[in-house]
């Protein structure tokens, strides 16, 4: 029976059990595991959970290297940000010692950090980074909106050879889903089809999946149907799926909470004028942050986001919009 | 560790092999630039100058010890014993080299001897090398891990972080910061805090509460000494140590940077091309190091004249057969180059 889970535990049970079935799984970070009263302290011992001053080269450097040595390092990082000023490592070292070296390593470790807060944090805690990451070849980015795809993608990520960035949005922290049985696991590189709909697809990742939902449910009780796919992983990115909805619908919305120019949804509208051009019955049209750091104000920080209300409208323009080829 | 007085024949004329077969290779490569031009591409950079300090450090390796160098990266390989001939085919951009063409200079490569990978970006290798000392500590393994990196490495926040956290969790590693005087073009007393005061730069192994000296880094024996100390430290569960190898860089930073068709070269040092300073590169050429153990070793009968010249001439037809077997390597296949982004 699959049981409700939070989204932050169902991280942790990944976590918790992948580090018992591996023993080569270690963990640490910034303010975390401080007493002795620390579950994964109580269960792994210090050697493998550790606490770390706030050092995020150190931290990231550490991790490449214990990775190349045979352990499975997950870093807790707390808010993608903090990646920012160890970005040399996230980068430029991770993915590409594995190539440099002609294949003769790997690289398996695992970057965890929340990120896309929306709750008054501000310009400097609030921001979507995955599109500086998506495009680096040799890392791979988890980016889960449920318990179920946060716990499935948390142990692939762990048992990926690869230096994988795993992204949990704030906002869904303490959302209950409900969690299938046993080892769940989620490939990467697989999209999920979140609600199935006929007249429009709505891609979306993390937090804005929520927000989609909402607005396809409202856009049901108008009679359209809209269809949400969540590509999961931003790298490596599903096109497939969401080629193949867009076969079916003629009609593509794109919402991601990032600014237009350094959203994952441009890119995906990138693949899907040369990939699914031809099926196409309207412009593809992107729900995006506005072009602005995010404000604190909540009156201002409402207007700057996408929204449930700014997706409905999305939906309806491409519904009312025809291609020039059409 | 043994003492450097203790060594052996056979180990000091291991040692002195070891000097000269980098010095060699680096010659080798630099004239490459003027006999080949183009089968050497981007930046690369040379260790001569360099040969006491990482002969004498590796001297004190047991025989897993991990070795991360910077991207100056060709001698330490050489000891390790990666074929020479592979270090050279990577330089020249062929299939046959360690890396099998994807590194070049900057990012060699060869973890089946111990030498996991260099990073071509300042410093940032203190921070892998931390973590290769890191799981050796997890798996207690025994190992310690060689960190090697230069004095502008040692501005950097990772050298910094890594210093701390290696304190925090006594990793089993010696960070030997090699001060060859020049951070790239920059004289050293130029933007060291420490240096600028009169002091080592060992002393910045006093923030972190860790043991820290100054080493003269053109005497293979004291590097030996110094760097046994730090390993032994390392190894009983102590901690990392932090040694500072003095000795002079004396090719230039690396060939010129120049923009294709341009050919590009090996130019005079910067202490002569940037601040006209030409006595004190040739006090630095006086003091070369090889010369300073080679007249130890004759000096004190270890060698004869007849010996030396004897290893020098092996040296040097192994470092000819080097270039022959480089150059005749074939390219690689254009299609690989998609190969390696994921494990």
């Amino acid at each position: 029976m699959p049981r409700d889970m939070m989204f932050a535990e169902a991280i942790a049970v990944a976590i918790t059990e992948e580090m018992q079935r591996d023993p080569n799984v270690v963990f640490y970070g910034q303010n975390m595991a401080m007493t002795e009263r620390d579950p994964f302290v109580r269960k792994f011992g210090r050697d493998r959970v550790r606490i770390t001053p706030i050092s995020e080269t150190a931290e990231l450097g550490i991790a490449i290297g214990a990775a190349m040595s045979g352990l499975r390092p997950i870093v807790e990082l707390y808010m993608a940000e903090f990646m920012l000023v160890a970005f040399d490592e996230v980068i430029n070292e991770a993915p590409r010692l594995r190539y440099m070296s002609g294949g003769q390593v790997k690289v398996p470790c695992v970057f965890k950090a929340g990120f896309g807060f929306a709750a008054g944090w501000a310009g400097q805690h609030s921001n979507c980074t995955y599109h500086a990451m998506m495009g680096i070849p040799g890392l791979k980015i988890a980016v889960p909106s449920t318990s179920a795809d946060a716990m499935g993608l948390m142990r692939t990520a762990i048992r990926d050879d690869n230096p994988v960035v795993y992204l949990h949005h704030y906002m869904l922290t303490i959302d209950k889903s409900p969690v299938p049985d046993g080892e769940h696991i989620v490939p990467f590189g697989v999209a999920d089809i979140k609600r199935a709909g006929t007249d429009v697809t709505i891609v979306a990742t993390a937090w804005m999946v929520k927000k989609s939902l909402a607005a396809a449910e409202t856009l049901a009780k108008e009679g359209i149907s809209a269809e949400v796919i969540d590509p999961r992983t931003l790298a490596p990115l599903d096109i497939k799926t969401i080629v193949d909805s867009v076969k079916k619908t003629g009609r593509l919305v794109l919402v991601d909470q990032a600014p237009r120019h350094a959203s994952a949804s441009i890119v995906i509208a990138g693949e899907i004028a040369e990939q699914g051009f031809k099926y196409l019955k309207a412009p593809v049209k992107m729900v995006t942050a506005l072009d602005t750091s995010v404000p604190y104000s909540e009156a201002l920080e409402s207007y700057v986001l996408p929204s449930e209300q700014k997706i409905v409208d999305a939906v309806k323009a491409v519904l009312m919009m025809q291609t020039a080829a059409v | 560790m043994q003492a450097a007085s203790q060594l052996p024949r056979e180990r000091l004329t291991w040692m002195y092999t070891q000097m000269l077969r980098i010095r060699e290779f680096e010659e080798r490569v630099k004239r490459t630039f003027v006999e080949h031009p183009g089968v050497i591409r981007g930046h690369a950079h040379l260790g001569d100058g360099a040969e006491a300090s990482i002969v004498g450090a590796l001297a004190t390796r047991g025989e897993s010890d991990p070795v991360m160098p910077s991207y100056r990266c060709h001698g330490y390989p050489l000891v390790l014993g990666t074929p020479a001939r592979a270090l050279m085919a990577e330089i020249y951009q062929r299939r046959d080299g360690v890396c099998k063409g994807f590194g070049g200079s900057m990012h060699l490569a060869d973890p089946a001897h111990h030498f996991p990978t260099a990073s071509g970006i300042i410093g940032q290798g203190i921070a892998h090398a931390a973590g290769v000392a890191y799981a050796a500590q997890v798996k207690k393994t025994g190992q310690v891990v060689y960190s090697f990196f230069g004095d502008g490495s040692s501005k950097q926040g990772a050298f910094h972080e890594t210093l701390n956290l290696a304190a925090v969790w006594k990793l089993p590693v010696v960070f030997i910061l090699e001060n060859n005087m020049y951070q790239a073009y920059t004289h050293y007393k130029l933007e060291d805090a420490n240096a600028i005061a009169g002091d080592p730069l060992s002393q910045k192994a006093k923030a972190y509460s860790i043991p820290g000296v100054t080493v003269d880094g053109t005497d293979v024996l004291k590097v030996y000494e110094e760097v046994g100390q730090a390993v032994d430290r390392a190894r009983s569960g102590q901690g990392p140590s932090l040694i500072e190898s003095r000795f002079y860089r004396l090719s230039p930073h690396g060939n010129a940077i120049t923009v294709p068709p341009v050919p590009t070269q090996f130019q005079e040092h910067e202490a002569i091309e940037v601040y006209g300073n030409k006595a004190e590169f040739e006090a630095a050429k006086k003091n070369d190091p090889i010369l300073k153990f080679r007249a130890q070793l004759t000096g004190n009968g270890t060698l004869s004249e007849a010996e030396a010249k004897k290893i020098e001439e092996g040296v040097r037809a192994e470092m000819d057969e080097v270039v022959k077997f480089a150059l005749a390597s074939p390219l690689p296949t254009p299609e690989d180059a998609i190969k390696y982004v994921y494990a």
